[in-house]
Order: structure tokens, then sequence, then C-alpha cells
């Protein structure tokens, strides 16, 4: 029978080699290589009669817009990030394709199948966004290690390192504002005649000594917690100061295969946990071997989970504070799957995915409606049963993506701007790629290719303006529509002044409603979540494993109870190529990307598999 | 806990290659299960296409060595739900499923040692076990099943024994690891638990009547098709609907002779069984991959295996386990 399936496979990442522990198609020679390419090759190696096209490219860019969607039959995702997640299944309601979710998490795994009109839509439920820190948790009270890791990462790191003209909390301490900030810059500015020895004890001093003493000094902070120990070198480590390393041999720099301080130090082994000597010294010789063998890298780095120094130095940095904060340390292998956000995978329950989605796919391409369900693996049995079969539930009514529901944002609208409204809430929280904001008959902002000089100055100028200020103010009472064209998603948000926020509890400075809860039968449900490796039914309780970045997001309030949700999180790593049975239509390749990293993070990766059946057979599904 | 000490003791590490490679994993079972991993021995005799992914699954885990066992040929039905087989005739003729798919496999991970041998399990002498730590057997008869089990229990090392049989678009798989301590979560850390299997035939001697109520349909049904065909002197699997009528007397026999009632099995599930013998890929995957873990599990020692067999229907979704144990064992 001519059953003819066409595939489309689109993934922006590259071959890893710890991907190589579950992505079987791949090999150690694809390392480095386009997943959807070489996905593709593998399977036509023992399906060489298929149609199947590989887009190496991110799923949200413009080319893959409604009427791209309205080819298929059935999509299946196998995304790792939210907000990729959130992207495709606006654009499959819009374009009215079924789509196929699904993640799994270690042990953990679910498929869920989405219909427009007939079942939820990917965002009825409301998904966690990742876990973010209140600031001064970060820069002055840590309790936890992810709390030191943070601060390593998007702190330390990011001031030595990274971007200079980056805003940077560092120096920040407690509300007191009697600081003196005005040296704080030159601290980390390079003195006329010191050499790399220097500068790193200098700056090891100046952040593990001097910026807890200072905090020390605030009272006030301390009053219920414990003190932290400030570190000097002349205490950690008396004998090596008078040391003088000096410069190290630049040829050798330049012709060792990996720059590491483990190597260095000779600290082998990667699941140890370093004392606050070893970590004292990782720290100084990862300075060193930054400053003299990566001088050029030095200014633009950001923080990648598989640049070998770059980990060594944010568990020094990250140990170090943990000590002084009585705080347990970590090994440089637990270090790195926290400020990596590294989920753990493996082959077997990648498999049991991607045969449950393989099955949902068939239903959906031979109109078999009535058995959609929603499948959950779980790691411990309920109720004699691994495998959990749900029935999807009815849209949510008050869904505001797949049903129109206004919103409402309290926010001030004197001292905000509009391009936090932008970044907080349209692009974060409501997942808008190319938004659109209008207030009545006035665009206020718009992004594109296609703007004329005009245009782009005057929504450059709008974002630095507050609310009240815009040409078309933005007062209480007003109400704002905003739009994606290219998710065909249009929401319409009512303007609430208020005057104050609490700064831990809504960091945002405004907070956005109107979501009703859906109701207490679905919240058993779990939800994908994202790089956390919660067992479903647990509430989340905080974890060291949680995602990291101080994002200045909260998760959205919602109206009524704050449930906390379960959350098996995603990646669709899916094994097996399926072989069609001359039955059955479909074939189903899924990718994963490696990063895991959450939402905000511009390193994505997008495994969305399409499903084209030019002829769809009406047959059992299970029939041979 | 004291295991862990052994092995740090002992001063293996894993290799660069491996942490690099088993990353992922290790983050999710630790170093020391990686290791005694790397040091299991897995025997599979039968390739069906769920055999195929339980190979590909505990093979990118990296076990010591896998041997494939399987003297047939490769025919077009196994091309259908067998990854492993090349398109290219050329490829695969003359060569026995075994080692086409040995040589597949090697590729998948090339610090796992993957083998096939010649001949069929039951001609081989009883030393031959001791070879492995694990036996998995693809559909195979219902004495070969009792035969085989009862040869890996006879060993002195413990073999852990597994079968996997996967028709239309429903599987089963049973586990047999007789006596076994396994680490479990809890609360304050882990506790050491034990476990007592029954054999298959012990197992499948429990008189049906003092079962409860709601064990899966799937686990008599199978039982009945099983018994049938080796009765009826049959291959497994090779059943066709000319068999049903045969059957449903056979099935009626049964009810009589054990005082038992038609109803607990409905005709529908058993006419599936006998009728579409063919292995459904994705129930493959699922199968292959839930038995990965368990074999994974049981290896490591982390993690309470699954006792003693495991039920899933597509028609259901379900994937249920019951535990088919004579009640006067512990």
């Amino acid at each position: 029978m001519g059953d003819h399936v066409i595939l489309i496979l689109i993934d922006m990442d590259t071959i890893e080699v710890s991907n190589l522990n579950r992505q079987f198609l791949f090999r150690k020679w694809h390392v480095g290589q386009s997943k959807a390419k070489v996905a593709r090759e593998a399977v036509l190696k023992f399906k060489p009669d298929i149609s199947i096209t590989a887009y190496h490219a991110n799923v949200k860019d413009p080319e893959f817009n409604v009427d791209f969607f309205k080819q298929f039959n059935v999509v299946l995702n196998g995304l790792d990030n939210l907000d990729a997640r959130r992207h495709v299944n606006r654009l499959c309601l819009a374009a009215d394709i079924p789509l196929v979710e699904s993640g799994t998490t270690g042990f953990l795994g679910q498929v869920t199948v989405h219909v427009k009109g007939r079942t939820e839509c990917y965002e009825c439920q409301p998904k966690p966004t990742p876990k973010s820190y209140p600031v001064c948790t970060i820069t002055s009270t840590p309790s936890k290690f992810v709390h030191c890791i943070v601060w390593a990462k998007d702190l330390l790191f990011a001031k030595l390192f990274g971007d200079k003209n980056q805003d940077n909390d560092l120096n920040i301490h407690s509300t007191d504002a009697t600081n003196p900030s005005n040296n704080v810059e030159d601290v980390f500015e390079y003195k006329a005649d010191e050499d790399s020895d220097q500068y790193g004890r200098r700056i090891y001093d100046h952040v593990f000594g001097y910026n807890i003493d200072l905090a020390l000094a605030n009272e006030e902070t301390w009053k219920n917690r414990r003190k932290p120990t400030p570190l000097y070198l002349k205490d950690v480590m008396p004998k090596q100061l008078a040391k003088e390393n000096g410069k190290l041999d630049k040829q050798k720099l330049a012709d060792s295969v990996a720059v590491s301080a483990m190597s260095s130090l000779g600290l082998k082994n990667p699941q140890d946990i370093w004392n606050l000597e070893e970590n004292t010294k990782i720290f100084l010789e990862a300075m060193k071997l930054f400053i003299e063998g990566r001088e050029k890298d030095i200014g633009n780095l950001t923080f990648d989970k598989d640049d070998q120094l770059s980990v060594e130095f944010v568990t020094a940095a990250a140990n170090i504070r943990a000590s002084s904060f009585g705080i347990p340390m970590h090994s440089l292998f637990e270090a790195k799957g926290i400020a990596g956000n590294i989920v753990h995978a493996i082959a077997t329950t990648n498999a049991i995915i991607a045969g449950l989605i393989v099955l949902e796919a068939i239903k959906v391409l031979q109109n078999d409606a009535e058995n959609y369900r929603m499948t959950y693996c779980l790691e411990h049995p309920s109720r004699k049963m691994l495998l959990m079969p749900v029935e999807p539930f009815e849209p949510n009514k008050s869904c505001y993506v797949c049903s129109e529901n206004p919103l409402s944002l309290e926010v001030n609208t004197l001292t905000t701007k509009l391009k936090d409204v932008v970044e907080k809430i349209v692009r974060s929280k409501l997942g808008m790629n190319s938004p659109m904001i209008m207030l009545g008959a006035s665009l206020i902002f718009e992004v594109g290719d296609d703007l004329d000089e005009d245009e782009a100055a005057n929504y450059a100028s709008n974002l630095e303006k507050v609310l009240a200020k815009l040409p078309t103010p933005v007062t209480s009472g007003t109400m704002l529509k905003v739009e994606d064209l290219q998710q065909e998603l249009s929401c319409n948000i009512n303007i609430k002044h208020r005057d104050e926020f609490d700064e831990e509890k809504e960091p945002d400075g405004m907070v956005l409603s109107g979501w009703i809860q859906p109701s207490e039968r679905q919240t058993q449900t779990t939800n994908n979540g994202e790089a956390t490796s919660n067992a479903p039914a647990s509430t989340s309780s905080p974890d060291d494993s949680d995602d990291l970045e101080i994002l200045d997001t909260e998760p959205i309030t919602l109206s009524g109870n704050k449930r906390k949700v379960a959350e098996i999180s995603m990646t669709g790593d899916s094994g097996p190529f399926k072989k069609s049975s001359a039955t059955t239509n479909s074939i189903v390749v899924d990718i994963e990307n490696e990063n895991g990293q959450p939402a905000l993070d511009a390193a994505d990766d997008d495994v969305v598999v399409m499903v084209h059946d030019e002829s769809v057979h009406r047959k059992k599904a299970r029939s041979q | 806990m004291l295991i862990d000490t052994q092995n740090k003791m002992n001063g293996e590490e894993l290799t660069e290659q491996e942490t690099a490679l088993y990353d992922r994993q290790i983050r999710i079972w630790g170093a020391d299960a990686q290791r005694r991993l790397s040091k299991s021995h897995i025997l599979v005799s039968g390739i069906t296409g769920t055999i195929v992914e339980f190979c590909k699954n505990v093979v990118l885990a990296g076990i010591g060595s896998l041997t494939l066992m399987d003297d047939r040929l490769v025919s077009e039905k196994d091309l259908l739900v067998n990854f492993l087989i090349p398109p290219d005739e050329d490829k695969y003729k003359e060569k026995t499923i075994a080692e086409v798919c040995s040589d597949s496999l090697r590729d998948f991970n090339p610090m796992v040692s993957v083998s096939f041998e010649k001949g069929s399990l039951s001609g081989c002498e009883d030393g031959f076990f001791d070879k492995f730590d694990t036996v998995i057997i693809g559909r195979c008869s219902l004495n070969n099943k009792k035969e085989m089990n009862i040869k890996c229990r006879k060993r002195q090392k413990k073999i852990a024994f597994y079968t996997v049989d996967c028709r239309d678009s429903c599987g089963e798989i049973f586990v047999d690891l007789q006596s076994c301590k396994y680490q479990k979560k809890t609360v304050d850390g882990t506790a050491e638990c034990f476990m007592q299997y029954p054999s298959f035939e012990e197992a499948i001697s429990v008189s049906w009547s003092s079962l409860p109520k709601n064990v899966s349909k799937m686990y008599f049904a199978m039982r009945v098709i099983e018994k049938f065909e080796q009765d009826a002197g049959r291959n497994p699997g090779e059943t066709s609907s000319e068999d049903l009528q045969k059957l449903l007397e056979f099935w009626q026999n049964m009810c009589q002779t054990n005082s038992l009632k038609e109803s607990l099995i409905p005709v529908a599930l058993l006419e599936r069984l006998l009728v579409f013998t063919e292995e459904h890929p994705p129930v493959c995957a699922i199968i292959g991959g839930i038995l990965g873990q368990e074999v994974i599990k049981a290896i490591s020692g982390k993690g309470e295996p699954l006792k003693n067999f495991f039920f899933f229907d597509a028609a259901t979704g379900k994937g249920t386990i019951e535990d088919i144990s004579p009640r006067t064992d512990g």
C-alpha cells in the first residue's frame, strides 16, 4: 500500500559527547555536527525510502510561520525549554494542527496531546517558570549552595570575564544605602604594576574578605542569621603568600590542549570535594590561566558548562563563598550540574517516551480522537502502574492563549519604564517573541526588520520612558493590546497602578494576573517544567539542582491559591527510530538539546518533528 | 554504603572517556553504579524487535558485555520491527540474526564488548550460563522458559533471569532475581531492602482463583496462549485467526478443569494475542525501555526492582506491575 510519510526535523543544536549515552543516531565522529542533519542521515540508512528534510535552525525563526505549520498532520515536540514549547504551542493553535508534547528527566517522563478546541492547549495549565532567587539572597545572604553558584557564575565570573558594560550587582550589599560605592568599580581593574598573581590574590581578598567584612558591619542583616566568616589569603593559605609564581610560560599555555587549573594542580577527580585550601588554589590558578592564557576571551565570556576552566573557576568561587557562609561544599561534578542546569538523562526513559509519542501520533494520523491520552512514566509505581494514562482535559476557558482571556497588570506607571514591561511581562511571562504593543489606535512598540529609521528611533525612545509619560500615556484603567503576529497570539492587559511592591515576593516590581486556576481535578496532573528534577506528586521543594538564573521574574501570580505544581521536566530526547510497519504511517525522530537552559537563555535548542502524511488510512491503531 | 567504600578502596575509577560519555546517567545513579554496570555480562536469546530495543539500551548504558543468540536467518518480518538490520539484503543474507545485530550494536558503544554465539540456548551445557549474570529470553515456548529459568537457578552464581514477549500492541516482562538486595532511597538516606522471587514455574502455578480481582487480564491471556501453543506443538507466535475456535475451546476446557469463569479473560484480548502476533514497534520501544531499566537497576543494586510481572497494553495505555507469587513465600 502506498502509505507515504514526509518527515521534517528542526533542531538548532550540534552533537556533544554527553549526548551519546542516549541519542543513538549519533556516533563519536559526529560531535560538532548538526543534530537534525545527522539524524536524517542515520534514518535514511535504515529507511532509505522515506522523505525527510532537516533544518538546522531555531524553531522560533520567522520562516516557521503558521503557513509552514499548516502543511502538517501532526507536530511532535522534543524541546527542552519552556519558551520554545510555548511558541510551538501557539503556532499549532493558530494552524489548528494537533501537537504531541513530551518531556523526560531521569526516570520520569510524560507525553501529552493537544488539539485546539478539544483538549487543553500546552499553556492551559500554568507551567512554572524557572526558579529565580531574590537578588539580596545572592549578593548578601546565601543559605544554600545554589545561591553560591549563582553568585559565582552570574556575578563574579560575569564581572571578571564578561561584558564590562553589563550591570552587575556584585558589590551591592543589603539595602543599607550608606555603602560607599565610589571606589567599587576600580577594584576590578588591573593596577599599573600588578601581575596576574597579585591581581588574583587581591580579588580573592576583596570578594571573600573585604566584602564580607563590609556586610558584617550591618548588624541588622545578621540578627537572626549565621554570620559569614571573612576569608583572607593570609589566613587560608599563609605559606603560599610569599611565593612568587611569575608569569606562566606563554608557549606552554599555547601548546596545552586544555587549559585547566585542575591539571595544573594535579587534582584529577571531578567527583572529589576539595577543601578550602584546594578551592583557593584552584581559584587563583584559574584566574591566572584566564588572564595569561585566554586574554582575548576576557570581556566577552559567558559561562559555558563545557568550558572546563570556567567550570573550575565557578566551582572554586562558589565553594569558597559556601565555606564562608557555613554551607557544605560540592564537587566539580556536582557544581557543574547546578551551574550548567544539566539535566540527567538515560536511554531507557527516552525510549519509553518515544514509544508513547509514536502511539499518540498514530492516533492523530488515524483521527482516533476518542483515544488520545496523556501518559505519565513514573519512577515508583502508583496503584501498581509505572505507566499511567490520563484522559486529556478540556480547554481551560480562562487560558489567555487558547481562549481570549484578558489579563491585568499591577505596576507603578510613574516609575516603570516600558522596556521593563516588554522584557519581564511581554517576552518573559507571555512568551512573545516578536511583540507589538498598542494602546487604542496607537502603536507604542514593535519589533521588525522592516522598520524605518524614524519608527525604530521612536520605539527605542519609548522603551526608555516610564509608562505614564509615553506619548500615549499608559495609566491606571487603560488597556494594552499585545500581539505576536507570528504566534498569532493576542492579549489584552488591563493596567492598574500600584505604588509599592515587595522586593522579596514581587522582585519584578509588577504583577500579572487574571488567569483563573483550573479546577481541582486538573491539579492532579504533573506539569512540564524545566531543568528541575522533582518527582510528581511532591510539592516542588527547592532543590540544589534547580535552575539558576537570577531572573527578576516570578511565576505568574494566580488569583486564588498559588498551587505549587509538581514537575516533570522537559527534554523529549527520545531515542528510537521506529521502523514503520506496513500499516503505520509515521516515523519519529526526536533529538535533544544538551543545554537544558531555562527559558530566557539564548542558547536554546529546538527539536520539532512534523509528520506530513499524504494518505491517511483509517486503520485500527492495533492492526498489523 | 559498604559496597561504595569497597569500590573506592579498589582504586578503580572511571576513565575520562567514560566520565564524559556517561555524564548524564552518572548524575542519576552515581559512579559506583556505573562501574558495576561496566562489569556486567548479559546474554540475550531470541532476537525480537523488543529484545533489540533492550540491547540498544544496555549497550548505550555501558555494560561490560552483551552476547546474542539466535540462529534464524533474517526474514522480511524481522525488517519491519528490527532497526538493527540494514535494509540492504547483501548485508544480511547468509548471516544469522544474532550476527547481523551484533555487528550493528557494536557501533553504539565501542566500550561494550558485543558478540554472538551460535546454536540455541537449550542446547548449551549448564556451565555456559556461568559466564553471565543476566539472562534474557525473547519470545520462546512455555517449556523452554521453564527450563532456562531452572538452569539459571541451579547455578551457584546468582543469575538474574528475564523473559519478554510482545504481541500486537501489548507486552509482558517476567522477572526472576531469586533473592535480591537493593538500596532504596528513604527520607533519611538509603536503606537496604530484601526481596524473594519465585521461579517462573512457581509463579504460574499460583492458582488463578486465589489472585486478587484486579490482576491484569493480560497475565491470564498470555498464559492461555502460551499453553495453547505448547500443547498444539506450535512455535511461539505461529498462530492465526484460523486457530480462534480451537483456542476458545481450549480456554473453555481450562475453565472447567480449574473452576474458572470464562469472563476472566475478554475474548477480544485472546483474539488479539492469537491473531496479531507481530510486534508493534513503539511498544517494542516501551517494553525494551522498561526491561532495560529493570536490568540496570538489578545490576547496579540501586532502586527497587519490579516484582515480578510487567504488562503494557496500548489499548488501555496502562503499564502495570503484577506480583504473582506463591503466598507462602516471604
